[in-house]
């Protein structure tokens, strides 16, 4: 178990594999921190599932250059973010937000989940209502002497 | 009754497995632009080394334009740019380029020389600012821009006579009776 643990542990410490280069990096450490929680929630637009700052496509780069550009012209985090929206929609963010076109995608999941209890619900309900289902029912005359029959042949 | 509830989770498997196999004849990089009947972003892009003009967005005011994004870099811009050159010689449409992420500021103009340049004006992009604001995801792609400067059309991947006749051409003509 401890080492289980110890291996969890380990694996935690492994965070993934750094793209921003030294000299992308910002003087100003509050900015860079900014930039790198901004790029955290921006998804490289060329590799599908990975953050621009985890992401070493050139493309990613350019993008986090262009963050912190933004951020030294004194743009808010959300005014970045809503930059990046507006050329290539919610799809370039990490966490899609919450709103009509994705109801589907958040409320969907909770749906399935909830239509899935319901069913075993009314299952069981169903299954305990049909009276006298769970009372044993006294073996007939032929039923017991075949039980017998096979309990001596056990023996 | 009881009998059709057994197969729900096979009813249910089949209708997922239908959409994934859907998605499989999808293409990720075919994604709704941002830019439709959007003006053009505001750029001004420096000309290629050897280059006399850049690119701006003011270029494109006052006519219906193709705006071609491609590097030296890019295969697929290899294949594409036959069919530009024979656009731009028919003079069917002025061809507007960015030059997007160039490693090397020689690279671009040296595939200029060595294929032929179908464009009006190029403009160099190395930080691909510009290449963002046009929201490209990779190269090529191109976009109508009609005479207010609007943009009105993105095509993903390689322009060839099967979709310029088909879909680009005809919007070209239509655009410019507007």
């Amino acid at each position: 178990m401890k080492f289980i643990m110890a291996l969890m542990l380990l694996a935690l410490s492994f965070s993934p594999a750094l793209a921003v280069e030294p000299s992308e990096m910002l003087d100003d450490p509050v900015l860079e921190q900014r930039a790198r929680d901004i790029s955290q929630e921006l998804r490289c637009v060329v590799c599908q599932n990975q953050s621009i700052d985890s992401s070493n496509a050139d493309l990613a780069r350019d993008m986090r250059v262009l963050v912190r550009d933004r951020l030294l012209e004194g743009d808010s985090n959300q005014q970045v973010l809503d930059y990046m929206v507006s050329r290539y929609g919610d799809f370039v963010l990490l966490n899609p937000p919450f709103k009509v076109a994705t109801y589907a995608l958040w409320i969907g999941p909770l749906l399935i989940i909830g239509c899935g209890l319901f069913i075993v619900v009314v299952f069981y309900r169903r299954r305990s209502s049909i009276v006298g289902a769970d009372t044993p029912v006294a073996l007939s005359d032929e039923e017991s002497r075949r039980l017998e029959t096979l309990m001596k042949d056990e023996n | 009754m009881n009998r059709l509830i057994y197969m729900l989770p096979l009813a249910i498997f089949l209708v997922i497995a239908g959409y994934f196999a859907k998605g499989l004849t999808l293409n990720p990089r075919d994604m709704p632009s941002m830019l439709i009947d959007q003006e053009v972003p505001t750029f001004d892009l420096k000309p290629l080394k050897g280059f006399q003009r850049g690119f701006s967005s003011a270029d494109l005011k006052g006519q219906v334009s193709l705006v071609n994004i491609w590097g030296s870099w890019c295969f697929a811009c290899l294949a594409e740019h036959p069919m530009l050159m024979k656009i731009a010689k028919q003079k069917l449409i002025p061809i507007y380029s960015i030059d997007w992420n160039e490693k090397n500021r020689e690279d671009g103009p040296k595939w200029l020389v060595k294929h032929g340049n179908p464009y009006t004006l190029i403009g160099d992009d190395p930080k691909s600012r510009a290449a963002i604001a046009f929201g490209v995801t990779g190269a090529p792609e191109s976009f109508i821009v009609d005479k207010r400067g609007f943009i009105r059309y993105k095509h993903v991947g390689v322009i060839d006579d099967e979709n310029w006749k088909s879909t680009i051409w005809p919007l070209v003509q239509e655009l410019r009776k507007q």
